[in-house]
């Protein structure tokens, strides 16, 4: 019994997005998708125990919640002449053995949909395609689970009132409309970061791998799944046994995952050849001659410059541009960096951003200017929201002799 | 529905000329998507209405343009989804260079 139930929850996991995806091609609503696809997994967890697990479960979900649409369409008449009823029947005709198409790259679109409120594309793309219940993608982004309900059902809303299409762009529009949906996939990641939950970097990993299979084609999600998991190989390493950020200088190489860094690393050729490269192709190309060096100090940091170089051209930003000063700083000296990163500071976007004074008081140091490093770092405490980014500058902090 | 705010002409270069709107309105209209479609009088002939709680009617003059923009006009057209009405927004003039058009769906009420 316990294992049916753990073969229907990894089914559930794998097939969730494509049956769900399936089917709002063939009924044109994300609602009765969502309940059939539900009701499904329901039908299964009753059966599966009693009957034994079918042989293509996929398949199985998919008949049964293709005849609960169904069904539900023949109760429901007018939301059936209203929607699909010229559908259905090819619907009762697929024999249930037979496989189903991946739907799911429209699925990507329609969630990433630059007419969609940009706090929403995350949450939704996680509902629909990772199959996480509503109160998980609360908990994701640290939200009450009422209001995340709320942000879903007025995107979902919108989908069908506005008339968000299911689809996927054509050629000439997909360089336009690819970006959001990486954009999307990114934001998930970082979202991991930002809440320290791997479970979410991870789930945005496998999105951005499944998307990769739907467009093999497209080298930028080469480059943001190399970027991805060149940058996620080294969870383990980042947070040291005291709870405090470990900066890459001081990560114990050891603890990163090889074969992550080596999956990686294989994929970001793929992105920078066969045309200009895009941004995370680059971002990958940076984070792997991190992760090729043995230590800092035989870094390639001339690379890694002319690398951000090629960034500040694609996407200016002055987060960007701040990356590109720490590079300098190690390139020629933390002077040298200084001299950028003032620059910088006058930009409102960076005046409350803690990496930029937490950089500016580890290049003060580095130069021997202690004091006003003590003054820095505790600017860069105050601004800093994760706790392992804290305690890692509350430690810097006591180094450089200034007190907590 | 296509609400064209059109940009307020600064003393930069005019962004599109006539021609460009008897071009759009004519692919609208040969494309077999056009239902209806205005394009406003200046908005110094504007007269706004409110009515109070009370009944206390008040007619002022205006709106006055307080932001850079201004309904200049509208097209009601019918097309299957929003990136369709997406693509006829952004081939009407008026959202180019500093106006914009706000694509609403017209409300069904279930005929």
């Amino acid at each position: 019994m316990r294992a049916a139930a753990g073969v229907v929850e990894a089914v559930f996991r794998e097939e969730h997005g494509r049956l769900l995806a399936a089917l709002v091609r063939r009924f044109g609503d994300l609602d009765l998708a969502e309940e059939v696809t539900s009701a499904a997994v329901e039908a299964a967890l009753a059966h599966w125990p009693v009957d034994g697990v079918p042989e293509r479960p996929g398949a199985w979900l998919m008949a049964t919640a293709r005849r609960k649409a169904v069904d539900r369409l023949r109760r429901d008449r007018v939301y059936a002449a209203k929607l699909a009823l010229m559908r259905v029947d090819s619907v009762t005709e697929l024999p249930e053995g037979a496989d189903f198409p991946d739907d799911r790259l429209q699925l990507f679109f329609t969630c990433a949909h630059p007419a969609l409120p940009e706090e929403a594309r995350g949450a939704l793309t996680l509902r629909c395609l990772a199959g996480l219940s509503t109160a998980e993608v609360a908990r994701a982004y640290l939200v009450p689970a009422a209001t995340m309900a709320q942000r879903i059902v007025r995107a979902k809303r919108k989908i069908r009132e506005a008339r968000i299409p299911f689809r996927v762009p054509g050629a000439d529009e997909l360089p336009q409309r690819l970006p959001g949906v990486l954009q999307t996939l990114y934001s998930i990641f970082t979202e991991g970061y930002a809440t320290q939950r791997a479970d979410l970097a991870e789930e945005a990993v496998r999105l951005v791998r499944i998307l990769r299979r739907l467009l093999p084609a497209e080298r930028e999600v080469s480059g943001l799944l190399a970027l991805m998991l060149l940058v996620h190989a080294r969870w383990e390493a980042r947070v040291g046994p005291d709870g405090a950020l470990v900066l890459l200088d001081d990560q114990d190489r050891g603890r990163w995952d090889t074969a992550m860094i080596a999956e990686g690393l294989s994929l970001v050729p793929r992105a920078l050849t066969g045309g200009p490269a895009g941004p995370y192709g680059v971002q990958a190309a940076i984070a792997a001659l991190h992760v090729e060096a043995v230590d800092v100090a035989t870094t390639d940091w001339r690379q890694i410059v002319a690398l951000y170089d090629v960034l500040c051209a694609l996407t200016p930003s002055p987060v960007v541009a701040l990356n590109r000063a720490a590079a300098v700083a190690m390139r020629d000296g933390p002077v040298a960096g200084l001299r950028l990163v003032d620059a910088l500071s006058g930009e409102e976007r960076l005046r409350d951003y803690a990496p930029l004074h937490a950089a500016r008081a580890d290049l003060l140091r580095r130069a021997g200017r202690a004091a006003e490093a003590v003054v820095a770092y505790g600017r860069a405490l105050e601004l800093a929201v994760t706790e392992p980014e804290r305690a890692h500058l509350r430690k810097r902090l006591d180094e450089v002799g200034g007190t907590t | 529905m296509l609400l064209i705010n059109a940009g307020v002409a600064g003393g930069a270069e005019p962004v599109c000329e006539v021609e460009d709107w008897q071009v759009f309105d004519k692919a609208v209209r040969e494309a077999g998507i056009f239902v209806s479609g205005e394009s406003l009088a200046d908005l110094v002939t504007a007269t706004t209405v409110s009515v109070a709680g009370d009944g206390t009617r008040t007619v002022v003059d205006g709106p006055f343009a307080e932001t850079r923009e201004v309904l200049g006009g509208f097209y009601v057209i019918d097309v299957p989804d929003l990136d369709a009405a997406l693509e006829w927004a952004a081939r009407c003039p008026g959202s180019w260079g500093g106006g914009s058009v706000v694509v609403r769906p017209v409300a069904d009420f279930g005929a």
